[in-house]
C-alpha cells in the first residue's frame, strides 16, 4: 500500500470550540458546521454539531466556556476549498425567543500541529429602524439563510453586518500524503528563525 | 624583532634592518658581537695564561706590582655639545612635516598622473593626518629607493579604506528589551508621522517673534514715506557700518604708498621686469580702488540727500493733512571739522589723483609715440619700395601691370602717414579731476551731516483726525493676524491671532518645538490675516532648514520677506495695495505698492537638556550621510525593485561608477533606463513570476485534470458540482471529456434507424441547446444576489397581522375544530439521505372495475341477445349487479401500490369496488448526488406511481387434508389503472390532496366496470360518475421543505424583452393589484418566450388551422372534431418546463415551436388547442388557475351551445363547468388574444364561478379602454404547415416495438419460460385499430365477447395501454410498471400487440396491448379460485 502512490490526502481536525468573548450576552449556544469545496469530502466524525447552553461564570463575568469538541477526518483531492468552520452562536433575548448572536467561520489551519484561532462574530443587521424595532420586539432578528453564507464571498455585498464579539477555537491538525502529492505544508522556513534566537 | 616583522611589508623590513644596522646595532647582533667579545676574551685568557702560570710561582696577590698591568685608569670622556650635535646630525634623521613637493615624488621629467581623471576606479584612502603623511613622504624620499613608494599621482601608494563607515550588523534586540516597564509616555507636542527614528530626539525650534509690514493695503500715504525713510535710514546704517569709504581710503593709500617704496628703492631706475609688472599691477589696483571710492561717496551723498528729500516730504505731508500717523523724525546732527587739515588732505589727494592719472596718460603717450613711430618707419619703408617698384614696372612693361595696380592699391590704402600723438596737458586734468570731485565730495570745511531717525514724535489722536482716517485707524484695530506654519507640507502649528500695532507690526513672540521624526524637507509659513471672520492667507514665506551647527543658544532672528499680489482699494485714508497712486497735487508720479512685509523668527535646532543639541547630527545627519552609502536604510527594501527610486538614489548619492562594488547595480541601471535586455547574475523578484507558473500554458491545456477544473468552474452542465476531481491525471478516465467535446463538436450519436428517430432526436438536441442557453442565463442571474437572498427578515407586520397574532394568543390551546397547520419549512443545506420522506395517505378509491366471473359466461349470451334493446338495458345491468352480489361472493380486492424511486410500498388488501383502506405509506426520497439545494430539488425528474392491483389468491393446497392445518395459496396481481404524479409538483405544492381519476386501460380483459356500460359521451352530467375509477389520497414531504422562489421573473429577472416599456410597467401593476387582493390566484399576463424574453401573453393566442384531415373526418359532427382536435393536441408528449429547466420559469413556445419540438408543458398544449378552437370558430380562452395533480396550470375554456366547457390540454379530456370531478381547481384568469381578465369573484371554483367576463364585477381586464390593445401583433405564425407522417417509417417503429417488448419480457422472466400465444396476439392487433378510432371508448365489452369467442379455452387477463409516443423507453417503462410479468404461473402464455396510429407531423397514437393467458384446464386442475 505504501509503494502505491496516494489518490487523496486526507486531513484530520480536531479540536473545540472553546470559548466565546460575548460582553452582553449570557446562556448562549453555539451550532457548527463544515463548509468544502466539491473535491472534498468528510470520511468521519461529525460535520455538524449543537452544543451545550452555558451561561457565565458567576464569579468573573468573562468568556462563554463550551469546551465543545470537534473531531473530523476529511478525504480530499484538491486543496481548492479547502474546509472552514461556520460557527453561529444563539442564545435567547429579553423576551426568551432563541436569537442569533453572531456568526463567525475560519479555515481550518493548513499546517499540521495546533493552533488557536480566535474569529469575530457578527450578525446581519436590519434594513430599517422600525424592522429592526419589530425584530427586536417580535424575537425574529434577521438571519442568514444559510449560515454557510458567512464562508463564502459571494453574495455578500447586499449584506450589512455588525459585529458581536469573538469566538476562540482551537485545532489539532494532522495530514497524511499531502507532501507525497507535492503540496508542502510544513514551515520549515519560518521555525529556523527561532532556533537561532534563542540566547 | 617579530612584530615589526608582521607589521610592515617584508622590503620595509628588510630596509629596516638595514638602517637598524647602520644607526646602531639591534638585540640580536648585539648578543651576537657580546658572544664574539666572549669568546675573544675567552681565547685571551687562555692566552694569557701561561703569565698567570708564572705569577703562580711567586707569591700570589701583589697589588701595587700588578695593578698597572691590568687597571687603566682614564678620565670620563666627554663630546661638547657641538660635536655631539655634529655626531647626532650625522647618525639621526628628524623627517620634517613640511609638504614635500610633487615634483620630487615622481620620476623626473613626469607629470604626476591621476587616475582618477582618467576615469580608473580609485578606493578611498584611509584617513592620515596631513602631517603624519607629509613626515611619512619625507622619511621616504631620505631612503634610497624611496621613489617606489610613490604612485604615478605622487601620492603614497595605498589600498582602499577597508573600514565601512556604519556597522552592518543589526543592532541585537532581546525579545524583552524593547517593553521596558517603566517607560513613561512621553508628551510629543507636534508629532508628524512618519518612520519612527530609533536614534533618538530631533526638535527643531522656532521662535517667531513677529511681523512687520512693509506695506500693508491699510498704510496712509505718510506710513508709505515712512518705510521708505525708514529703508533708507537703515541702508544708511548698514553702511555706516560697513563703514566702505574709509576701508577703500585705507586701501587706496597703502598701496600708494607700497607704490612709492618700490619707485624709491629702485631709484626709479629700470626696474626688474618682476618688479615692473608688480607695480603695474598695483596701479591698476589703485586706478579700481579709486573708481570704486568714487562711487561709494557718491552713494552716500545720494542717500543722504534722498534722506533728507523724504523727510521734507514727510513734513510736508504732516502739513497738509493736519496730523501725524507715524512718531519718525529725523535729525540731522552737524559735525563740525578741521577746515584747514580737511583742505590739505582734500588737495593732497586731488595731487595724488592727478599725478597718477597724469602718469597714466603719460604712459598711454609714450606707448602710442613708440606704436607711432614703429608705423612711421614702417611707413617709409613702403614709401621707398613703391618707387623702386614704379621704376621696374616701367622696365617690365605692359604685362603684369594689372596685377601690380591692384597690390598697390591694396597697399596704399593700409598705409597713410600716420599721426603724431598729442601730449597731454597737465592743467586740463588737474581741472577735470576737480570738476569731479566736486560732483561727488564733501568739500573740504563743510560741516558732516549724520541724520538720525528717531521714532519720539507724537501720533495725533483719532479725535482731532479727519473722517477718512479715522475710518482707516478703526479698520486697522480689526485686523489680526496669525501665522501657520507648515513642516514638510503638513501644518504643524499656527500662533495665536494678535492684532496689528499702530506701525504695522505684529508681535507673536511664540516659541515652538518641533519635534521631527522626519527627514526635514521644507518649512514655511503662512501669513493668514483675519478681518471680521474669516482668516485669508495674505503670503507665504519659505524658510530654509537651519544648519546642523545652528543651535538655539546662538540663534540670530532673522528677516524674511514677503508680498502679496492682493488688490485691495479703499475708499478712507488707507492707500490700498496693488492700486496706484500718488503723492503729487496734480496726480503724476504714480506708484503702485503691493502688500510685502518680513517675518522675524529664528529656526534653529533645540538644546536638550542632557543630550546637548537636539539636532539631527546624530539622527538625520547620520541618517543622511548613510544614506549616501547604504541603499537599504535609504530607498527600503520594498522599494528595491522600483527603477527609478533605485536610480534616483543612485544620483543623489553620486555613486562611483568605477567602484566594482556598485557595477551590478549601474549595470542595471543603464539596462532600465535604455531599455535592453538584461542578462543579470543578481536575484530579482519579478524573475520569479516565471517560476510561479508551475505549468507551461501549452501543458496546462493538455493536462485532463486541469481543463476538468476549468469546466467545473465554469460550471458548465456536465461538470457542473462534479464531486472529487481526482488528483492524478491517469484516473480521469478519458470519456468523461471525450462526452463533452463530442457534445460540443455536435456529432449527435443517432442511433436512430429510421428517419423518424432523426428528426426526434435533432428536435431533442435543439431543445437541449435551449435549454442550455436558458440555463446559462439562469446561472449568470443566480450570481446576483439580493439581500431576501441571503438574510431571512420578517417584514413588517401590518396592523391586520398583529391583530390576528393578538387573537391567536386568545385562542384555545386544543381547539374542537383543529385546522391543519403550516408545519415548520426545513432549510434544504441541512437535510441528507434519509432525513426526507414522502407521505402518502391513500384513502378511498371509487368505481374500481370489477372482475368479471368466468362461470357467467352463459348470463353475458343472454345479455348479447338484449343487447341491442336500450328499454330493457337498465333492467339489465341491475340484473347483472344482483346477480354479481349474490352468486360471486368476492367482486374484487384491490390493493394499492406505490412506487418512486424503485422503493415500493403497498397497502392491505381491501374488498369491493368502492374500497377504504385509509393507510399511510412512507417513501423514501432521494436527492440526486444527495444535493439537497433547492435548485437540485427542483430537478428532480422521478414520478410517483400509484398503482391500482387487483389481488388474486389461490389456493394451492394439493392435499385436503391439510387444509385444517396449514395454508398454501398463491397470489396474483392485475394492474387495474395507475396515477403518475411528478415529484415536482409534490415539491412545490407542498401536499396534495384530493380524488384523482385512476388512468385506466380502456379494455381490461377480465373486469368489467361496474357502471361503465351506459356511456354514450356528450356534453351532459349525467356521465360525470361514470366515467372511469377516481382513488383520493393525500399526498406530501416529511419535513416540509423550503421552497426558494421559484420565478423571480418579474422583479430581478435580467431577461429582457421587447415589450413596450409601458405595457410592462402596466402589466407589473396589473400583477401587483392582484396580488394584494387575492394572493392565491394565479395571475399572468407576461411570460418569457424561448429566447428567454419576456413577452405580452395575448401574443400567443392567434386562430390556427388544425390538421385538415382531422376537420374531415367528422364533419357533421362538430363535438367529435372538437373531441379529435383536443386528441391530437394531447398526443403530443408532455415534458414538463420546471424538469427541463430546473425550476426557473415557464418558457412558452409559438405552436410551430411546440410542433416542430413534439414536446412541452400544458401551456403549449393549450395554446395550440385554444388555438385551433378558435380556428374552428368557437370561442375560447386559456384559463390560468391550479388543477391537481398538476399545480399551476393552463386549460381551456370553451363555450359552446350555452354551457362552458373546459378542456384538459395535455389529456385531451373535456369538462362541463359542474362537473364534479373536474381537475381544475382554482381559476386566475382567463386569456384571449385581445385581453386579459381577472378573476374577481369572491369564488375561483370554476363550479362556482361566472365565466361572463363581460360583467366587470366579476372580471377586471387589462386593457380597460378597447382599441388600447391593437398594437399587439401576435408572435404566433399566420399559418401552420402540416405534413404527412412517413407510413412505412410507422409501420417499421411498430415492428421494433414490438419485437424489443417481447424481448424485454422475456428478459424480466429469467426463471420461467416465456410463451407467446401468437393467435391471440394477431386477434389482439386486429382489435387495437378499433380502439384508436374510439379512442378507447365503449368498445370494451364487444372486444371482450370477440376475444371470449376466439379463445374460449383461455382465462385472459390485459389490457391495452395508450400513450403518445415521444421515445421507445418511456413505452418499455409503462409496460413494466403494470407487472404483467410478474406472474409465475407454470404453463403461462403472453400475448402482444403494437399500434401506431400516424397523426400528422409525425405526431404518433401508440397503443400497447398486453394479455396474459392460462389455459382453463390448467387451471382448473392446478388450483381453485379461493373463495374469501
Amino acid at each position: 500500500m505504501a509503494a502505491v502512490s496516494p489518490s487523496v490526502f486526507l486531513l484530520l481536525v480536531n479540536g473545540q470550540i472553546e470559548s466565546a468573548n460575548l460582553p452582553e450576552f449570557d446562556d448562549l449556544y453555539c451550532k457548527y458546521c463544515f463548509v468544502y469545496g466539491h473535491d472534498w469530502s468528510p470520511v468521519s466524525g461529525l460535520e455538524e454539531g449543537i452544543s451545550q447552553i452555558t451561561s457565565k461564570s458567576r464569579v468573573t463575568q468573562q468568556d462563554l466556556v463550551w469546551n465543545f469538541p470537534i473531531d473530523i477526518t476529511f478525504k480530499s483531492t484538491n486543496p481548492f476549498g479547502w474546509p472552514q468552520v461556520v460557527v453561529s452562536v444563539y442564545g435567547p433575548d429579553v423576551f426568551g425567543n432563541d436569537v442569533v448572536r453572531g456568526y463567525g467561520a475560519v479555515h481550518i489551519p493548513i499546517t499540521p500541529g495546533r493552533h488557536k484561532r480566535t474569529i469575530p462574530l457578527f450578525v446581519p443587521e436590519s434594513t430599517s429602524r422600525l424592522q429592526k424595532f419589530t425584530s427586536w420586539f417580535l424575537g425574529r432578528r434577521p438571519e442568514f439563510t444559510d449560515p454557510k453564507v458567512v464562508a463564502q464571498g459571494e453574495g455578500r455585498e447586499v449584506t450589512r453586518v455588525r459585529s458581536q464579539g469573538f469566538l476562540t477555537l482551537s485545532f489539532n491538525i494532522v495530514t497524511k500524503d499531502l507532501k507525497k502529492l507535492g503540496y508542502d505544508m510544513t514551515s520549515e522556513v519560518l521555525s529556523v528563525p527561532e532556533a537561532t534566537y534563542r540566547p | 624583532n617579530f612584530f615589526a616583522f608582521s607589521f610592515f611589508p617584508e622590503h620595509l623590513d628588510m630596509h629596516e634592518t638595514d638602517e637598524e644596522q647602520s644607526y646602531g646595532p639591534d638585540d640580536e647582533q648585539e648578543q651576537k658581537e657580546k658572544e664574539e667579545e666572549k669568546e675573544k676574551k675567552e681565547a685571551g685568557q687562555e692566552m694569557e695564561d701561561p703569565s698567570l702560570l708564572k705569577l703562580e710561582d711567586e707569591p700570589l696577590f701583589i697589588m701595587d706590582k700588578v695593578a698597572p698591568d691590568l687597571l687603566e685608569v682614564k678620565p670620563a670622556e666627554f663630546h661638547d655639545y657641538q660635536k655631539r650635535c655634529e655626531k647626532e646630525k650625522s647618525l639621526l634623521f628628524t623627517p620634517s612635516s613640511v609638504r614635500v613637493p610633487v615634483s620630487l615624488k615622481v620620476p623626473e621629467n613626469l607629470q604626476p598622473r591621476y587616475l582618477e581623471e582618467e576615469g580608473l576606479y580609485v578606493g578611498e584612502r584611509p584617513d592620515v593626518s596631513l602631517t603624519n603623511q607629509n613626515i611619512l613622504e619625507n622619511r621616504l624620499l631620505h631612503q634610497e629607493e624611496g621613489m617606489k613608494w610613490f604612485g604615478d599621482d605622487g601620492q603614497v601608494i595605498a589600498l582602499p579604506n577597508p573600514i565601512r563607515e556604519y556597522s552592518t550588523r543589526l543592532p541585537f534586540l532581546s525579545p524583552l528589551e524593547h517593553i521596558d516597564p517603566t517607560a513613561k509616555s512621553k508628551p510629543t507636542r507636534y508629532y508628524t508621522p512618519g518612520m519612527a527614528d530609533p536614534h533618538g530626539d530631533t526638535q527643531l525650534d522656532i521662535d517667531i517673534s513677529g511681523l512687520m509690514f512693509t506695506h500693508h493695503s491699510l498704510f496712509s500715504r505718510e506710513h508709505v514715506l515712512a518705510v521708505r525713510l525708514l529703508q533708507l535710514y537703515d541702508h544708511f546704517l548698514v553702511r555706516k557700518q560697513k563703514n566702505l569709504v574709509s576701508q577703500l581710503r585705507d586701501k587706496l593709500h597703502a598701496i600708494r604708498t607700497a607704490v612709492r617704496n618700490i619707485s624709491e628703492l629702485h631709484n626709479s631706475s629700470s626696474l626688474p621686469p618682476t618688479i615692473q609688472h608688480r607695480v603695474d599691477e598695483y596701479k591698476a589696483e589703485i586706478r579700481y580702488t579709486r573708481k570704486l571710492l568714487d562711487s561709494e561717496l557718491e552713494k552716500d551723498r545720494t542717500l543722504l540727500k534722498s534722506m533728507i528729500r523724504v523727510w521734507k516730504n514727510i513734513k510736508a505731508l504732516r502739513d497738509l493733512q493736519k496730523f501725524t500717523n507715524t512718531p519718525l523724525k529725523l535729525l540731522l546732527r552737524r559735525e563740525e571739522v578741521d577746515k584747514m587739515k580737511e583742505e590739505q588732505m582734500y588737495e593732497s589727494e586731488i595731487q595724488a589723483e592727478a599725478s597718477e592719472v597724469l602718469e597714466d596718460y603719460e604712459e598711454e603717450y609714450q606707448k602710442n609715440l613708440a606704436d607711432f613711430k614703429a608705423k612711421h618707419a614702417e611707413w617709409k619703408a613702403w614709401k621707398k619700395k613703391q618707387k623702386s617698384r614704379k621704376k621696374t614696372k616701367q622696365e617690365q612693361g605692359e604685362e603684369g601691370k594689372e596685377q601690380e595696380e591692384e597690390h598697390d592699391q591694396e597697399q596704399g590704402i593700409n598705409l597713410e602717414r600716420p599721426k603724431r600723438p598729442e601730449p597731454v596737458d597737465q592743467n586740463t586734468v588737474v581741472q577735470q579731476i576737480r570738476k569731479r570731485v566736486y560732483g561727488i565730495r564733501k568739500k573740504p570745511g563743510e560741516p558732516l551731516l549724520i541724520p538720525e531717525l528717531t521714532s519720539v514724535g507724537t501720533i495725533t489722536g483719532t479725535e482731532l483726525c479727519p473722517r477718512s482716517e479715522v475710518l482707516r485707524r478703526e479698520d486697522m484695530l480689526k485686523r489680526s493676524f496669525f501665522i501657520k506654519i507648515i513642516f514638510n507640507n503638513k501644518v504643524v502649528s499656527q500662533t495665536t491671532s494678535h492684532s496689528l500695532n499702530y506701525d504695522f507690526r505684529v508681535h507673536f513672540g511664540q516659541i515652538f518645538n518641533l519635534k521631527i521624526y522626519n527627514q526635514p524637507e521644507s518649512l514655511k509659513f503662512q501669513v493668514f490675516e483675519t478681518m471680521r471672520l474669516f482668516p485669508q492667507m495674505l503670503a507665504e514665506v519659505f524658510i530654509p532648514i537651519p544648519e546642523t551647527t545652528l543651535t538655539t543658544s546662538s540663534a540670530p532672528f532673522e528677516d524674511y520677506e514677503f508680498s502679496s499680489y492682493q488688490r485691495v482699494l479703499f475708499d478712507h485714508g488707507g492707500v490700498g495695495s496693488d492700486v496706484p497712486f500718488s503723492f503729487e497735487a496734480d496726480g503724476s508720479n504714480k506708484v503702485i505698492l503691493l502688500t510685502s512685509g518680513k517675518v522675524s523668527c529664528s529656526v534653529t535646532w533645540a538644546v536638550g537638556e542632557t543630550s546637548g543639541a537636539m539636532n539631527p547630527q546624530q539622527s538625520t545627519g547620520v541618517q543622511s550621510t548613510l544614506k549616501k552609502h547604504d541603499i537599504i536604510s535609504s530607498v527600503r527594501v520594498s522599494a528595491l525593485r522600483d527603477m527609478q527610486m533605485l536610480s534616483k538614489w543612485a544620483l543623489e548619492s553620486r555613486l562611483d561608477p568605477n567602484d566594482p562594488n556598485n557595477t551590478k547595480l549601474l549595470q542595471l541601471l543603464k539596462f532600465a533606463t535604455t531599455g535592453e535586455v538584461q542578462i543579470s547574475n543578481f536575484f530579482r523578484l519579478e524573475e520569479l513570476q516565471e517560476e510561479f507558473k508551475f505549468l507551461k500554458d501549452n501543458e496546462f491545456q493538455k493536462s485532463k485534470r486541469f481543463k476538468l477544473l476549468e469546466l467545473r468552474n465554469r460550471e458548465v452542465a456536465e461538470f457542473r458540482n462534479y464531486k472529487k476531481i481526482p488528483i492524478m491525471e491517469r484516473e480521469i478516465p478519458d470519456k468523461l471529456l471525450q462526452e463533452y467535446e463530442d457534445r460540443l463538436k455536435e456529432i449527435v450519436v443517432i442511433d436512430a434507424k429510421t428517419q423518424l428517430d432523426v428528426r426526434r432526436t435533432l428536435a431533442s438536441n435543439y431543445l437541449q441547446k435551449v435549454r442550455e442557453t436558458v440555463m446559462t442565463r439562469f446561472l449568470i442571474a443566480k450570481h446576483h444576489h439580493n439581500l431576501w437572498d441571503l438574510v431571512v427578515e420578517e417584514e413588517i407586520p401590518s396592523l391586520t397581522l398583529l391583530g390576528i397574532r393578538f387573537f391567536t394568543l386568545l385562542e384555545p390551546k386544543r381547539p374542537l375544530k383543529p385546522t391543519r397547520k403550516e408545519r415548520k419549512k426545513v432549510t434544504a443545506q441541512n437535510l441528507s439521505d434519509g432525513d426526507i420522506k414522502i407521505l402518502v395517505n391513500v384513502v378511498r378509491a371509487y368505481d374500481i372495475p370489477i372482475r368479471r366471473p368466468i362461470v357467467s359466461v352463459f348470463i353475458y349470451k343472454i345479455i348479447e341477445i338484449f343487447y341491442c334493446k336500450d328499454l330493457c338495458l337498465i333492467f339489465l345491468k341491475l340484473l347483472l349487479l344482483v346477480f354479481f352480489f349474490y352468486f360471486v361472493k368476492v367482486l374484487v380486492r384491490p390493493f394499492v401500490e406505490v412506487t418512486f424511486q424503485h422503493a415500493v410500498k403497498n397497502t392491505s388488501a381491501a374488498e369491493g369496488p368502492n374500497p377504504n383502506w385509509n393507510e399511510e405509506l412512507e417513501l423514501p426520497f432521494r436527492a440526486p448526488r444527495g444535493n439537497y439545494s433547492t435548485s437540485s430539488l427542483r430537478s428532480v425528474k422521478d414520478n410517483l406511481f400509484v398503482n391500482v392491483f387487483d389481488e388474486l389468491v389461490f389456493d394451492v393446497l394439493e392435499d385436503d387434508r391439510e387444509r385444517g392445518t396449514g395454508i398454501h395459496t398463491r397470489t396474483e396481481r392485475h394492474w387495474l389503472g395507475s396515477v403518475r404524479i411528478p415529484f415536482t409538483t409534490i415539491y412545490f405544492q407542498s401536499q396534495i390532496d384530493g380524488t384523482f381519476k385512476i388512468d385506466c386501460p380502456p379494455v381490461l380483459l377480465g373486469y368489467v366496470k361496474y357502471y361503465g356500460i351506459g356511456n354514450d359521451g356528450g356534453y351532459d352530467a349525467v356521465r360525470n360518475l361514470s366515467n372511469g375509477s377516481y382513488i383520493t389520497i393525500f399526498i406530501t414531504v416529511e419535513p416540509q421543505l423550503a421552497i426558494a422562489e421559484a420565478v423571480r421573473e418579474k422583479v430581478s429577472f435580467p431577461f429582457h424583452s421587447d415589450e413596450d416599456e409601458k405595457l410592462l410597467q402596466a402589466a407589473e401593476k396589473f400583477h401587483k393589484r392582484a396580488f394584494l387582493k387575492f394572493p392565491t390566484r394565479r395571475c399572468l399576463t407576461t411570460v418569457s418566450d424561448i429566447h428567454g424574453k419576456t413577452v405580452f401573453i395575448s401574443r400567443y393566442i392567434r386562430p390556427l388551422d388544425p390538421p385538415a384531415e382531422l376537420l374531415e373526418t367528422s364533419l357533421n359532427n362538430p363535438q367529435a372534431t372538437a373531441e379529435l382536435v383536443a386528441y391530437f393536441v394531447s398526443l403530443i408528449p408532455s415534458l414538463p418546463d420546471s424538469v427541463s429547466f430546473a425550476g426557473i420559469c415557464d418558457l412558452w413556445c409559438t405552436c410551430d415551436q411546440f410542433l416542430h419540438l413534439l414536446a412541452g408543458d400544458e401551456e403549449e398544449h393549450a395554446v395550440l388547442l385554444c388555438n385551433y378552437f378558435l380556428a374552428m370558430g368557437k370561442n375560447a380562452w386559456l384559463i390560468i388557475g391550479n388543477a391537481i395533480p398538476e399545480g399551476p396550470t393552463v386549460y381551456v375554456l370553451t363555450y359552446e351551445q350555452n354551457k362552458f366547457i373546459i378542456w384538459n390540454p395535455s389529456r385531451g379530456q373535456f369538462y362541463s363547468q359542474y362537473e364534479t370531478f373536474c381537475p381544475l381547481q382554482s381559476v386566475g384568469c382567463l386569456v384571449n388574444a385581445d385581453n386579459v381578465w381577472f378573476n374577481i369573484q369572491q369564488y375561483d371554483s370554476p363550479m362556482r364561478m361566472n365565466f361572463d367576463i363581460s360583467k366587470s364585477k366579476f372580471w377586471k381586464p387589462f386593457f380597460t379602454k378597447s382599441g388600447s390593445h391593437t398594437n399587439l401583433c401576435s408572435i404566433q405564425p399566420e399559418e401552420l404547415i402540416y405534413y404527412p407522417t412517413d407510413k412505412a417509417a410507422v409501420a417499421e417503429l411498430q415492428d421494433r416495438i414490438e419485437k424489443l417488448l417481447k424481448e424485454r419480457i422475456t428478459e424480466w422472466r429469467p426463471r420461467h419460460p416465456t410463451r407467446w400465444n401468437r393467435y391471440c396476439s394477431s386477434s389482439l392487433r386486429q382489435f387495437l385499430p378499433m380502439l384508436e378510432m374510439s379512442r378507447g371508448r365503449d368498445v370494451g365489452d364487444e372486444h371482450r365477447l370477440e376475444l371470449q369467442n376466439l379463445l374460449g379455452d383461455y382465462r385472459i387477463c390485459g389490457f391495452p395501454m395508450h400513450m403518445p409516443f415521444s421515445d421507445i423507453e418511456p413505452i418499455i417503462e409503462a409496460v413494466y410498471s403494470t407487472g404483467v410479468h410478474k406472474n409465475d404461473i407454470f404453463n403461462l402464455e403472453f400475448a402482444l400487440a403494437v399500434y401506431i396510429c400516424p397523426y400528422p407531423n409525425n405526431v404518433l397514437s401508440v397503443w400497447v396491448y398486453v394479455a396474459s393467458l392460462v389455459s382453463k384446464k390448467y387451471l382448473q386442475s392446478h388450483m381453485s379460485e379461493s373463495s374469501y
